[in-house]
């Protein structure tokens, strides 16, 4: 007999049995891991997301409550289909489609009938919950705006989408996340942290107490609330000003970097990215191709910054050396700067101008010139091109500043790597000239020239624009309390202040003179090109103005960007003092001009190029 | 009459303690507020009243002589193989099968007491004088014996139970059938299953590859070169047939229960849903487990059949891996314990009833656990002693105390 075989077999089927266990159990064991169980349910607990201030503590965002009709399909009594239609306010017809989908989704799983009640409604439907059964009301929130101003700033929330529930383990399919502007980058601030219920579920999914006494539970934490830099009220009148009009105004106070107001034009109400509506609202604003609200052109918006780029030039010019306060260049209403090649300038004949007067007439001879000694002083082009590229990109030109809004764009300074490239090697300043003008290959953002028009008001520093000036409990990014020095002394940014102070006073924009506030600015007039068809056309010039007040103790720093506005004084100057009023004087005096610009319309000059027709630019 | 002393007590204690497992188990799994001990409403009552019945029993089972077990072994036989038809036709379709007659509110399962009868049957035949299982017609009837009933349940279908059957082959080995059934069992086993998990083609290239192999090289020097060819065709040929059975001879379920166990399949949701749920609870119990009325998944009642087939799943959650880990030591030791005794038993009737009392433990129990923890199909049959249901709880009763009974009748004969 085989005696021994059974003993073994016992004992080779006890120990695979132990091993196994022993892994299960002990080694592989997820006793920790309560997520996986079916058993356990885990219900989140949302903290309202948090509100949002403007910088005199003015409420701009904060949450409503909206509810919707939920719907278990196994517990509704479908014999009473009329009647539960009545008490629901909808058809019959309706009724029936609605519940149909709801069964695709699942029949004992809850899902929304009825979406978005308003509160009269519900407070109606409140008193027939009791006979539906098989429904119930859920109440939710959403972001109310107080302001219908700042959309594309203040950005949007809307529900995860796979990508961010597979890449970041707090976020669960349907919850809430900021997807532009603000509540993108202050998301974890303004979330707050959820919380968690762990509850013991039956296998009918239906819970039958707390997990374990709750001791996994975790209370959630409430969200902080934001302070911006924004002054909500300047901001609002900057929207009123830009009325008909396509564009930005950029605000900053200089001395902090803060924001005061970033106004994109065409805007909307950023109610209308709420709720359950969010998605085809935002299609219906995504498909403007010609206002492009979605379009943050503050920020993402790339022009050629026109005249105001002559600053730079003139800083560049004196830092260098190249010229002098005093100095003289002679502009018989353009001049050649090379052979057969005539820039021209709305100076008179003859006309002798020191860097004072060049500023304040605008002298696109004067900067030429000065553009010039500044690249050829060095020992080749290249060497003189790199040198002024890097003073330029010392302000904050030609790569994101680094402000703490998810969109934007760098902009485009050239160096001499990209001549090279272009011309092959056999390039010298005046085939660059262009850059003295600020036209040709620069390109800037709204706010980097109010970023220059800041550090020009700082004399040759900046901190970094931003939006948020206060967190509660935290403190903001410490990037935003650094100044960053330009590569220009400050001594040489007073006589160009001066020139910027006669701009107003008697230069290009003395229609923007303000009686009390010494304003300094620089017009601009971009020449600008678009392709239709595959033709490069022009079109008006854009009108450009930066500038800060008061000049001695600037208190704002201001960009205007009027698109195809045609010159800069034309609307751009005008629109950047009656901010500045408004920001300093808190009131409006000049009730004519405030009239006359949001009056102004320019809807007609935007149209041109999509008429198919011929049409005349500059008018 | 015996004296007390003849009796094996400790494996008597250890069954008791594992009826306790089961008792405390069994009320943790189907617990449910202000539930009532001694009501038949629910299964902890119902569990306390079969305890009661098998203490009954047991003593009961203690009073006639052995011989009138002997004497009558055959003729219950027959008895219950009729059952066994007649549940065919007059039993109750549980399930999709019919393996329970219904009678005054209780169902009874003849199958489950066909285990013991079996036994019975199996050693009073193999204990005869004149029965040399080296004889072919010997061994004929003796698969003979085991194989109606086990065809009978197959057809009911229930064939967890009769897998169960195939165990008594094993009592067929160790009372000397020649090994190469046992050789044959073993290689037919591992082929059908490398055959499902690496298919059809892979396995038939593999076995052309080895054989080639041993006859290139000539290998074969132990084997003898016919006995080779007569390996290679029926194993091929066995391939075949497993490929055949599986793909249409099976019904889906059951291929995907070999699929589940195999890792070829990772049906959470649907056949994999027991295994995952029960594996589940063993890994939220730990070392120490939930504690008694704690377990989540059991409170939830999300592992079905956990009072019965599933039980063991309760004590891994509940008391953790030293739970299980004890229970699995209480069945060794009763094992280990009977098995010990078994061999010092000198008249065969008794001595083979015991190895098949071993065997059906042992078969039961390896099933089940391994069924539980997942590294076996789930098939349906319960944990002996522990699990909930009076039929099984009985028939086991019934053979452990003929186990008992056989036992205590050894020092006569010395």
């Amino acid at each position: 007999m085989r005696d021994k075989f059974l003993q073994i077999l016992v004992i080779i089927i006890s120990s695979i049995l132990i091993i196994q266990l022993f892994f299960l159990q002990v080694i592989n064991n997820e006793n920790s891991d309560i997520v996986g169980k079916a058993s356990v349910q885990k219900i989140y607990n949302f903290p309202e997301r948090g509100y949002i201030y403007d910088r005199n503590n003015k409420l701009i965002v904060s949450n409503e409550p909206y509810y919707d009709v939920l719907i278990v399909p196994r517990d509704v009594k479908i014999s009473d289909s009329i009647k539960i239609s009545e008490d629901l306010n909808i058809s019959v017809k309706d009724f029936k489609s609605r519940f149909n989908k709801a069964v695709k989704f699942s029949k004992i799983k809850a899902s929304v009938f009825i979406s978005s009640l308003t509160k009269k409604e519900y407070a109606e439907l409140q008193e027939k919950m009791w006979r539906l059964s098989g429904f119930f009301i859920q109440k939710n929130s959403k972001r109310k705006y107080n302001y219908s101003t700042a959309s594309n700033l203040l950005g949007y929330i809307s529900e995860v989408n796979d990508y961010e529930i597979n890449n970041n383990s707090y976020y669960k399919s349907g919850e809430m996340i900021g997807r532009q502007g603000i509540e993108k980058t202050y998301e974890t601030a303004l979330r707050g942290k959820k919380g968690v219920n762990y509850f013991q579920k039956d296998k009918f999914n239906r819970i039958i107490g707390k997990y374990n006494n709750g001791i996994y539970d975790t209370l959630p934490e409430s969200p902080k609330k934001l302070k911006l830099t924004l002054d909500i009220d300047l901001q609002a009148y900057g929207d009123s000003l830009m009325k008909n009009k396509y564009g930005s105004i950029i605000a900053i106070e200089p001395k902090s970097g803060e924001i005061l107001a970033l106004v994109n034009s065409p805007g909307y109400d950023p109610s209308l990215l709420v709720g359950r509506e969010r998605s085809s609202q935002y299609r219906l604003l995504n498909n403007d191709s010609i206002g492009k609200p979605l379009f943050e052109r503050g920020l993402q918006g790339q022009y050629p910054p026109g005249s105001t780029f002559k600053i730079i030039n003139a800083l560049i010019g004196l830092q260098e050396n190249v010229i002098q306060e005093e100095t003289l260049f002679k502009c018989n209403g353009g001049h050649f700067y090379a052979k057969n090649a005539f820039m021209k300038c709305h100076t008179n004949e003859a006309t002798f101008s020191n860097l004072n007067n060049a500023i304040y007439t605008s002298c696109n001879t004067y900067f030429a010139k000065t553009y010039k000694e500044i690249i050829e002083s060095h020992e080749s082009s290249s060497i003189g091109l790199n040198k002024w590229n890097d003073y330029v990109k010392s302000f904050g030109f030609g790569n994101y500043l680094g402000y703490d809004h998810p969109t934007g764009k760098p902009g485009f300074i050239p160096s001499s790597d990209y001549y090279n490239r272009w011309y092959n090697n056999s390039w010298r300043a005046v085939t660059t000239i262009s850059n003295s003008i600020g036209q040709g290959e620069i390109l800037t953002t709204p706010i980097q020239l109010a970023n220059f028009a800041a550090t020009i008001a700082n004399r040759g520093w900046y901190i970094t624009p931003h939006f948020v000036k206060e967190i509660e409990n935290d403190s903001i990014n410490i990037n935003y309390r650094e100044k960053k020095k330009t590569l220009i002394e400050s001594k040489y940014f007073e006589p160009i202040i001066d020139g910027m102070v006669d701009v107003v006073e008697r230069g290009t924009a003395t229609n923007s003179k303000i009686n009390q506030i010494k304003i300094a600015g620089k017009t601009g007039t971009a020449e600008n090109f678009i392709k239709i068809d595959g033709v490069k056309k022009q079109l008006t010039d854009h009108s450009i103005f930066i500038g800060f007040a008061p000049a001695d103790d600037p208190k704002i720093a201001i960009c205007v960007f009027i698109e195809n506005g045609y010159w800069g004084s034309r609307w751009a100057a005008p629109i950047s003092s009656l901010m500045i009023e408004k920001f300093i004087n808190e009131k409006i005096e000049r009730r004519w001009l405030e009239k006359y610009i949001i009056d102004g319309n320019l809807i007609s000059e935007y149209l041109k190029p999509y008429t198919k027709k011929n049409f005349k630019i500059n008018e | 009459m015996n004296s007390i002393k003849n009796y094996d007590i400790v494996s008597c204690l250890l069954v008791i303690s594992l009826m306790i497992i089961g008792l405390v188990n069994i009320y943790s799994s189907t617990y449910f507020n202000e539930m009532n001990f001694f009501s038949l409403d629910n299964f902890f009552g119902k569990q306390l009243f079969f305890f009661s019945i098998c203490i009954f029993t047991f003593f009961l089972c203690m009073i006639p002589d052995i011989k009138i077990y002997f004497k009558y072994g055959s003729i219950i036989y027959l008895l219950m193989v009729f059952l066994l038809i007649g549940v065919l036709f007059f039993g109750n379709e549980v399930n999709g099968s019919r393996s329970w007659f219904s009678i005054a509110g209780f169902s009874f399962q003849p199958s489950e007491f066909m285990k013991p009868v079996t036994a019975l049957a199996l050693a009073k035949f193999l204990s005869n004088i004149h029965s040399d299982i080296k004889k072919l017609s010997i061994q004929f009837y003796s698969f003979l014996i085991i194989s109606i009933p086990l065809i009978l349940i197959v057809l009911q279908p229930d064939p967890g139970t009769a897998l169960i059957f195939l165990g008594f082959y094993l009592v067929l080995h160790i009372v000397g059938l020649p090994s190469i059934y046992m050789n044959i069992f073993t290689a037919s086993i591992f082929l059908f299953l490398l055959t499902i998990f690496f298919g059809k083609t892979n396995m038939l290239i593999f076995l052309s590859g080895l054989f080639a192999l041993f006859f290139v090289y000539k290998l074969y020097n132990a084997l003898s070169k016919t006995r080779l060819v007569y390996y290679a065709i029926s194993s091929i040929v066995f391939i075949l047939c497993v490929d055949f059975i599986f793909n249409n001879i099976f019904e889906q379920r059951h291929r995907d229960r070999f699929n589940v166990v195999l890792g070829l399949d990772d049906d959470l949701k649907g056949i994999g849903y027991n295994t995952n749920q029960s594996q589940l609870a063993f890994k939220s119990g730990g070392i120490l487990g939930e504690g008694f009325l704690k377990g989540s998944q059991t409170k939830g009642d999300f592992i079905p059949e956990q009072h019965s087939d599933y039980i063991f799943a309760t004590i891994g959650e509940e008391w953790g891996f030293l739970g299980s880990l004890v229970t699995i030591i209480i069945f060794s030791v009763l094992l280990l314990r009977i098995i010990e005794r078994t061999s010092t038993q000198r008249n065969l009737f008794h001595k083979i009833y015991s190895y098949c009392v071993i065997t059906l433990i042992l078969f039961h129990f390896a099933v089940n656990v391994s069924m539980v923890i997942g590294i076996f199909p789930s098939v349906g049959i319960p944990l002996p002693f522990i699990s909930y249901g009076g039929s099984s709880m009985l028939a086991f009763t019934i053979l452990f105390a003929g186990y008992i009974k056989i036992d205590s009748n050894k020092k006569e004969r010395w």
